[in-house]
């Protein structure tokens, strides 16, 4: 695949919309940090520096083991223009941190962007895996086979006690940060989700907006991810993560069994309202749009509304994003003509997958 | 009074910025504040890595605490970050940090993690000797479970492969 394209496809393989537990699970993610030993962090690194890490790294993704299996591409920040960073983090394919502030930054994108190696963001080097669905531990696989790859080739920095190092406190020991995004509409709407992100925090886990650090929970996705990465071992993270999501993911079905017994003709009713609105709304707004199609998305997957696939919705949500509407738009637009273009965009693309048979 | 940015919807948002004693005001509705977010940097500045120098400084328990001076004047050889720095910043400079701000890091530790040492992976180049001496300890320990129920012919092999690991450290 191209530079070019890596930007102006919406498809990436986590928004497939299939794999365990789908309807409530979107996608399964885990990052590895790692840095170089006798190198400076990226965030005091010279320009020079962080060039030298960028192409021992780079020269390592060239290798056989690593072609072999991944046909990493490198992208450098420095040849994307903004709107194209920004359609890069909209498609969770790097951070907001390495499109504004990195000097020299780079990413490795595989083809259909399950991985992405991102260069000189805090640390050196961050492996991410992004699969569609519940799948941590063959997020861990893969993450852990690229890990021991650069490890075969470059001086990491590890210590015995603390692990590996990293830029931030927050991130040393494992260096792993494994997240799932969670679509809990129906928690929300029995408003049983503020106690249960409470208990979360007591755990050693974390809740943020779909979009990292200080996002908001847009259209009910919330992102759950572990906190602690030192003291614990790898294993332990990802199933004290995997339980706590399973019990999560249950407590959304028992939610959703129950509107759809208790309070079935007002939950279609919402459902089809929005569904209307989607299919007929001639401007509409990113918060709005993100409720709406987190209230199709549910009609969807109890069933009652049937023919289309979560894979659209999916795509929607990262398509109806600003950065890529003016990517799709070849210009910069203004919110009034972002909110135009984003409703066309979802009345389009909803009414290319059948009509509903509304009961 | 209406958005400054949109001129369409109510301004439901005011906010007085001021840098470098210059005060500027806006008036603004959610929809334009979220779309130019990126003008309110105010916002974005307090990060986890202020909550973490908060950490480093406080500690309750004894009075008056102030950082020593031996610790001001503290500097990493190899990247020159200085200890004033790092509980400014809450960041390393570069690996070599961990070293120099050694057993201070351990409160720090505790706090974000509830602990200071690492148990999981170990890189298999780089920490080959300590990937050998942790199996070294699992087989040692085996060996004695086995003596103590006397089976010994589990024993013996766990006796070999001690050896034979030895060796291994031995010629590394």
């Amino acid at each position: 695949m191209s530079q070019q394209q890596f930007m102006q496809n919406p498809w990436s393989n986590w928004m497939k919309g299939e794999g365990p537990d789908s309807d409530i699970v979107i996608s399964t993610r885990l990052r590895i940090a790692r840095n170089l030993r006798q190198h400076p962090f990226p965030l005091l690194a010279t320009d020079s520096q962080a060039e030298e890490v960028v192409r021992k790294v780079t020269e390592v993704s060239e290798s056989d083991a690593m072609r072999k299996r991944h046909h990493l591409q490198v992208i450098h920040m420095d040849q994307v223009n903004p709107l194209e960073k920004r359609v890069l983090v909209e498609k969770h394919l790097i951070s907001p941190h390495l499109a504004e502030e990195s000097r020299k930054g780079a990413v490795l994108l595989n083809p259909d962007e399950s991985v992405s190696i991102m260069v000189n963001e805090e640390d050196h080097i961050r492996i991410q895996v992004l699969l569609p669905g519940f799948r941590l531990n063959d997020a861990w696989e893969i993450g852990t086979k690229i890990d021991d790859t650069f490890e075969k080739n470059l001086n990491y920095a590890f210590d015995e006690t603390r692990g590996y190092l990293t830029s931030c406190p927050t991130n040393v020991g494992t260096g792993i940060r494994a997240s799932v995004m969670l679509h809990l509409p129906a928690l929300v709407m029995t408003q049983q989700i503020s106690r249960i992100l409470q208990a979360i925090n007591q755990v050693g886990l974390v809740v943020r907006g779909i979009y990292g650090e200080g996002s908001e929970a847009l259209g009910n996705l919330f992102q759950l991810s572990n906190q602690v990465t030192l003291g614990m071992s790898e294993s332990d993270i990802l199933s004290n993560l995997y339980g706590v999501a399973r019990q999560i993911i249950e407590q959304e079905r028992v939610a959703r069994t129950y509107l759809l017994e208790h309070t079935r003709v007002t939950l279609e009713d919402r459902i089809f309202r929005s569904y209307g609105i989607l299919m007929y709304a001639r401007t509409v707004e990113s918060k709005e749009a993100a409720q709406r199609l987190s209230d199709v998305r549910l009609g969807i997957d109890l069933g009652v509304i049937p023919g289309v696939s979560p894979l659209v919705l999916n795509e929607l949500l990262v398509t109806t994003q600003p950065g890529f509407l003016q990517q799709h738009a070849g210009q910069k637009l203004t919110p009034d003509q972002r909110d135009e273009r984003r409703a066309r965009l979802i009345r389009e693309r909803l009414a290319d997958t059948e009509k509903p048979k509304g009961k | 009074m209406n958005c400054e940015e949109c001129g369409k919807r109510p301004a439901t948002l005011h906010l007085t910025k001021i840098v470098n004693g210059e005060k500027t005001e806006y008036h603004i509705c959610e929809h334009c504040a979220q779309e130019k977010g990126d003008v309110f940097t105010g916002f974005h500045n307090f990060s986890i890595n202020n909550l973490l120098s908060g950490l480093l400084k406080f500690d309750p328990m004894q009075k008056g605490v102030k950082e020593s001076t031996a610790n001001k004047t503290l500097r990493c050889e190899t990247c020159g970050l200085t200890y004033a720095q790092f509980s400014k910043s809450g960041r390393f400079g570069c690996s070599d940090c961990y070293t120099f701000l050694g057993d201070r890091l351990d409160p720090l530790f505790r706090r974000i993690h509830g602990n200071t040492q690492h148990i999981g992976k170990v890189p298999e180049r780089t920490g080959g000797q300590l990937k050998i001496r942790k199996e070294l300890e699992q087989l040692k320990q085996a060996l004695q479970t086995h003596v103590a129920s006397e089976e010994f012919e589990k024993a013996a092999e766990m006796r070999d492969r001690i050896r034979a690991l030895e060796q291994k450290m031995a010629q590394s």
